[in-house]
């Protein structure tokens, strides 16, 4: 069991205020993912669920038990540190084994756990050897090896794929994501990466300067953004951010259309501009135009095939069904 | 050409590497090869360099005058005492600088440095007053008390260092792990901080065992080192150049060895953390 509920949890390193008063619930079994800007507070809000950092004020609760004041080892959490965190003088073995020592389970126990968790994490001919002679990706699963044996109320961790290169990151994304799949337990996952909180979150919640922007599934962000930071901090390539004259025909301070939503046309269309830059992704082809009189630069979402060049003129039509419209505070307009 | 002119930087650099070492060596080799003569051969002009006659007598004059056994013993324990004393002190205050930083962390590192800018002479009277007061004046106690103050500002700096090197983050997933701040110390941070403890306690026995100012002021007869036994040889009863010599060489002798077998150790700890 691990439902994490924060009420009204503030943070501040002396006088600056890190997280204004702060609410949300997680429930158990739930994928939930911390994602915005750097600075935005994620890893600080994380690490005070996690104990490792005090609140200010406000009360943490674990499955219904008030644990502001607890100490991280009595939380029953597991942590997963971007660093991966490795103790460098233990062997893998002694790594893993390290989190059940201390809570005192019998040797035999221990071993078992141990083959099972490195079963699992294609770990076992690694067991005898020390971080150091390991690759990246190999000490990031030694360091989820530590976290699972515990068998905690919930996992948190800390932009755990970003020490990782491009192609490792895909795919630890997914055995992260089987692994929440099988052991159904609480995740907590920071990241800066819209990608990551996109692909494997069942919620996901947007900070920005501490406050929370938005929660909710990965869909409903993306498809009903609440403001403009979410609208732009949500999906790639961004959503185009529109203001002026052609956001007040909507009857918007700005309007906000994805990428993918706009139809390009050699002819005709509602809006025009100039290729800038066009990047061949062999299944979609991004158009970035310029000289559009709306924005700075326009960006789409275009078939892979398509054969516009830097410099050719392209026309645009929104599609007007998913246009996002919002008000002079930034706010969604339904 | 690049090679060639490598090759040759290697052999100018490593030629005044010689040079300066053995520059600074020298004095030492100067010592114990007068050891080793006559007093006449000593004082020679144009002074010998090898070519005398090899002689052990000032060791046998020097050993049939003093005992030298009983001063290697008080510099054994007032350098292991005053280390052991240091260390026990300043790993937990480099500890909490280390990990539990305060605002203030920074400007007490300067100020406990800036107590070795101190003349010693300056603070002697005092020191010698409470000694007087205390009862400590010619005990291997009080001077390992001092000398453990004196070089507690470097102990505790050195461990600062190292402590600094480890993450942050390892203690913390210790922590995640269930570790309490004990098991953390036991299993975590000492074994990984062991080669910078090693080296500082290294350093410090070596810094005691060559401290004369307040040893050779703070003791008489009981307590004196072998800082002391070299002074005893030295000026008032006229020139005896070769059993000076002779003294200083039994005098620096366990601690040159003892410096050479941990020279690796001791490099690798004074240049920790400089290169990475």
């Amino acid at each position: 069991m691990g439902r994490i509920q924060l009420e009204n949890v503030t943070k501040s390193f002396g006088n600056v205020e890190v997280i204004p008063p702060l609410n949300l619930t997680i429930e158990d079994g739930e994928f939930a993912v911390f994602v915005g800007p750097s600075g935005c507070g994620k890893s600080t809000l994380l690490r005070l669920i996690a104990g490792l950092e005090d609140v200010t004020s406000g009360t943490i609760s674990i499955d219904g038990t008030e644990a502001t004041q607890v100490p991280p080892a009595k939380r029953g959490l597991a942590m997963v540190f971007q660093s991966y965190a490795l103790y460098p003088h233990m062997s893998v073995r002694k790594n893993i084994a390290f989190p059940m020592k201390m809570a005192g389970i019998d040797e035999a126990e221990q071993n078992k756990r141990i083959e099972a968790a490195a079963k699992a994490l294609n770990l076992t001919d690694y067991l005898d050897r020390k971080p150091g002679q390991l690759s990246g990706g190999q000490r990031q699963r030694v360091a989820i090896g530590r976290a699972i044996v515990r068998e905690p109320a919930a996992f948190l961790f800390d932009e755990p794929l970003s020490n990782l290169d491009a192609a490792l990151r895909v795919g630890m994304r997914l055995e992260i994501s089987e692994l929440h799949e099988r052991l159904e337990t609480t995740m907590i996952y920071v990241t800066h990466d819209q990608v990551e909180a996109m692909t494997m979150a069942d919620k996901i919640v947007v900070l920005r300067a501490g406050v929370i922007e938005q929660v909710g599934s990965p869909l409903e962000l993306y498809n009903s953004p609440c403001n403009t930071f979410v609208a732009g901090f949500i999906g790639s390539p961004k959503m185009n951010l529109i203001e002026g004259p052609e956001a007040a025909k909507y009857n918007a301070q700005t309007i906000g259309v994805r990428p993918e939503h706009l139809e390009v046309s050699a002819e005709s269309g509602d809006w025009s501009g100039r290729v800038s830059v066009s990047e061949h992704l062999g299944s979609d082809t991004f158009l970035h135009v310029h000289d559009t009189g709306l924005a700075d630069s326009i960006t789409v979402r275009t078939d892979g095939n398509v054969s516009f060049k830097h410099g050719d003129r392209v026309f645009m039509t929104p599609r007007a069904d998913v246009i996002h419209r919002f008000d002079a505070q930034g706010l969604r307009i339904e | 050409m690049a090679r060639a002119v490598t090759q040759q930087r290697k052999i100018i650099n490593t030629t005044a590497a010689w040079a300066v070492g053995l520059l600074i060596f020298f004095p030492i080799l100067w010592t114990i090869l007068t050891s080793f003569k006559t007093e006449a051969q000593a004082i020679a002009d144009p002074p010998v360099f090898l070519a005398f006659d090899w002689t052990l007598e000032n060791y046998g004059v020097v050993m049939e005058r003093s005992n030298y056994g009983r001063f290697l013993w008080n510099s054994i324990i007032i350098a292991g005492g005053s280390t052991i004393l240091g260390i026990i002190i300043a790993v937990p205050a480099a500890w909490s600088m280390a990990f539990v930083p305060s605002k203030r962390t920074k400007d007490i590192l300067l100020w406990m440095l800036s107590t070795k800018m101190l003349p010693a002479v300056g603070v002697l009277y005092p020191i010698y007053l409470l000694f007087i007061k205390l009862g400590l004046l010619d005990t291997k106690i009080g001077l390992m008390i001092v000398l453990m103050l004196i070089n507690l500002p470097i102990i505790v700096w050195m461990l600062y260092t190292y402590f600094k090197e480890i993450p942050g983050e390892i203690l913390e997933a210790a922590r995640m792990d269930g570790a309490t701040l004990r098991e953390e110390v036991i299993h975590i941070l000492t074994p990984m901080a062991i080669p910078g403890i090693a080296s500082t306690l290294l350093l410090n026995v070596i810094l005691a065992w060559n401290e004369a100012f307040w040893t050779l002021n703070l003791t008489a007869a009981k307590a004196a080192p072998l800082t002391a036994f070299i002074a005893s040889y030295s000026s008032p009863e006229g020139l005896f150049y070769a059993k000076l010599s002779a003294a200083s060489t039994m005098a620096i002798a366990p601690i040159l060895i003892l410096g050479w077998f941990s020279q690796k150790q001791l490099v690798s700890g004074l240049t920790f953390g400089a290169v990475k």
